[in-house]
């Protein structure tokens, strides 16, 4: 038995920062419990021991000098915003009046 | 259509080398082509017109001067839309990204104007490259050039319908569970997915950072060793790019014999749960490999089972990361709701509004797999499997150099179908996605008709670690074989996608 229910979905798309209708929520919640259950039959299938690969080709401190590199103009770096001022990204207030 | 255009690329640039025909000449023929058909197809997002013909004009300039060119110079390519341009809008798929144009090229994008290569603009995907049918694009599917009400596979699918109908010699895909060889498989032609990190993901707007990997789409072997040889090298800006050459694709694919090589069935990726017309496909195909020199054995490879539960735990967790950076402020749409929302409502506005089904169901998945107490049972127990799909691949790799399956359980199924059933939809991807989990290389190449519906099946090459060139060893070989018993190409069995339908 999975344990995605609705409250589960909207607490995730909360999570997520995704604004999600009802329709969705019922939706999703169906469809992810399928997939959650399938995916339920990997715990029973590897043991303790098999030690986890995050990456597949293994890989330890990739370094390169520290030199200065042209990068983007302050410009350009702000011309794909909705909406920019004094050079700077402009965004609504991130806290809540109260 | 124009006879030129059906030419391969190594036809087309013998044509180019000696003078017989200029670049804009064969630039301007497929983007005629691109005008007469694409409204059928729909497998451009963005037509490069311009900007293409402006390179094909400087290397017709420079040749008739006498330069000395790169050795695809003048040779149209096609772009999958996940990659960086500055000169074009990239969209991913997505209307969150709707008209963005980079501040910076991809790599791979580098590459290919360095190369002199003529953009022709930018192909369809399932939206962040999260799909397996191009269905699940923000901006409508695309179709298979074989058959316009079937699938023509994803997320790539704008890529390999644009060389089966035609529309461009090759093109450049990306591989996260199996985007490039699918698509090849449903549309019969050759989609290369390389060892991780042999290409640079510099600029390839990221689904799963452990996974993806950029390849070559084409219509033959030869082709796609062409421009794999063009994209592949140490990028500097991708810190999991490999530092070693791996050598040259084009020489692999002038392979005559197989005279040795030892070629593994994959036990648990044939038989049962694949078509049967697939499947005969594939037993002569491996009597054709014995005849030129191979010795057939059979592998076992009982983890890959898991492979797919495993891979939809590790991909939405990753996906979930990465697209936490549209969060409308620095690229992108921005959807403001009424009243004095904070920046947190405004972000979730945003996501709601420019994310589809797919992606949101992804990347809730993800951030489910990844939150405390869960954790453990699933991502960490999929980073588990991961581990002994890689013990699988080694002692499969013991007893052949290069191993084969079926690319696609099924050929090309309808438009519509198994899109209310997510799981159903994933085992589409059951014979690719090891070989991304594992980051071994593979090779999708026609395989024939099947004789149920007459659509292409295909057959899969995979290799160990940095052998790529193992897969157009044995691919150019096998293609060769295919086209002498055949008396053509296996596109020249696809029917003619008709102007203007």
């Amino acid at each position: 038995m999975s344990e995605i229910t609705p409250e589960l979905v909207r607490h995730l798309a909360h999570l997520a920062r995704i604004d999600v209708t009802e329709q969705e929520v019922e939706r999703f919640s169906e469809q992810l419990a399928l997939i959650v259950d399938s995916a339920a039959t990997l715990k029973v299938a590897v043991g303790e021991d098999i030690p986890a690969t995050s990456h597949p080709i293994p890989m330890q401190n990739v370094f390169r000098e520290d030199v200065v590199q042209p990068s983007l103009s302050q410009e350009s770096a702000l011309s794909g915003s909705a909406d920019a001022e004094s050079g700077r990204f402009k965004v609504a207030a991130i806290l809540d009046e109260e | 259509m124009s006879e030129l255009i059906k030419k391969t690329a190594v036809e087309q640039l013998a044509l180019l080398q000696s003078g017989e025909i200029t670049s804009v000449e064969l630039t301007k023929a497929h983007l005629d082509h691109i005008a007469a058909v694409d409204s059928s197809v729909h497998a451009f997002l963005h037509v490069n017109a311009e900007g293409a013909l402006a390179t094909a004009a400087e290397v017709d300039r420079r040749r008739a001067a006498g330069e000395q060119l790169p050795k695809l110079a003048g040779l149209p390519v096609a772009v999958k839309d996940n990659l960086t341009t500055m000169d074009q809008p990239s969209t991913a798929g997505s209307k969150i990204l709707e008209g963005w144009v980079p501040q910076y090229d991809s790599t791979v994008v580098t590459r290919l104007r360095a190369e002199l290569m003529p953009i022709l603009g930018k192909t369809n995907l399932d939206e962040f490259a999260m799909g397996s049918t191009t269905q699940f694009s923000a901006y409508g599917s695309t179709a298979n050039p074989w058959s316009l009400n079937r699938i023509p596979g994803g997320s790539g699918g704008g890529s390999a319908a644009a060389v089966a109908a035609f529309m461009s010699p090759v093109a450049i895909g990306s591989d996260t569970g199996g985007s490039i060889r699918y698509p090849a498989a449903m549309t019969g032609t050759v989609g290369t997915k390389p060892t991780y990190g042999a290409v640079s993901r510099y600029g390839l707007i990221a689904l799963g950072s452990s996974l993806d990997q950029i390849g070559p789409v084409a219509r033959n072997v030869a082709d796609a060793a062409l421009l794999h040889d063009v994209i592949a090298g140490h990028d500097p800006h991708d810190s999991t790019s490999l530092k070693e050459e791996l050598g040259s694709m084009v020489e692999a694919a002038s392979n005559q014999s197989l005279k040795g090589l030892r070629v593994g069935v994959i036990k648990e990726l044939t038989g049962e749960g694949f078509q049967k017309g697939i499947t005969d496909r594939f037993n002569e195909s491996l009597e054709i490999l014995k005849a030129q020199g191979a010795e057939i054995v059979e592998v076992s490879c009982p983890n890959f089972k898991y492979a797919v539960e495993a891979y939809y735990l590790i991909l939405p967790a990753e996906a979930s990361s990465n697209l936490a950076r549209f969060d409308s402020v620095r690229f992108g749409m921005r959807v403001t709701p009424q009243g004095n929302p904070t920046i947190e409502r405004v972000m979730s506005a945003t996501r709601e509004a420019g994310f589809g089904p797919e992606v949101k169901r992804r990347i809730i998945l993800g951030t489910y797999a990844l939150s405390s107490g869960y954790y453990d049972d699933y991502y960490g127990s999929a980073q588990k499997v991961r581990t002994l799909i890689q013990r699988d691949f080694e002692a499969a790799f013991s007893k052949a150099d290069v191993l084969v399956s079926p690319t696609a359980p099924t050929t090309a199924f309808k438009l519509g179908e198994k899109l209310e059933d997510p799981l159903a939809m994933y085992l589409n991807d059951i014979a690719t996605i090891p070989a991304n989990l594992a980051g071994v290389p593979g090779l999708s190449l026609p395989n024939g008709l099947a004789d149920e519906d007459g659509l292409p099946s295909s057959i899969q090459f995979l290799a160990p670690a940095r052998a790529d060139h193992r897969l157009y060893e044995v691919g150019a070989v096998l293609e060769r074989e295919h086209e002498n018993i055949w008396g053509k190409r296996m596109i020249d069995f696809a029917p003619e996608v008709k102007a203007g339908a």
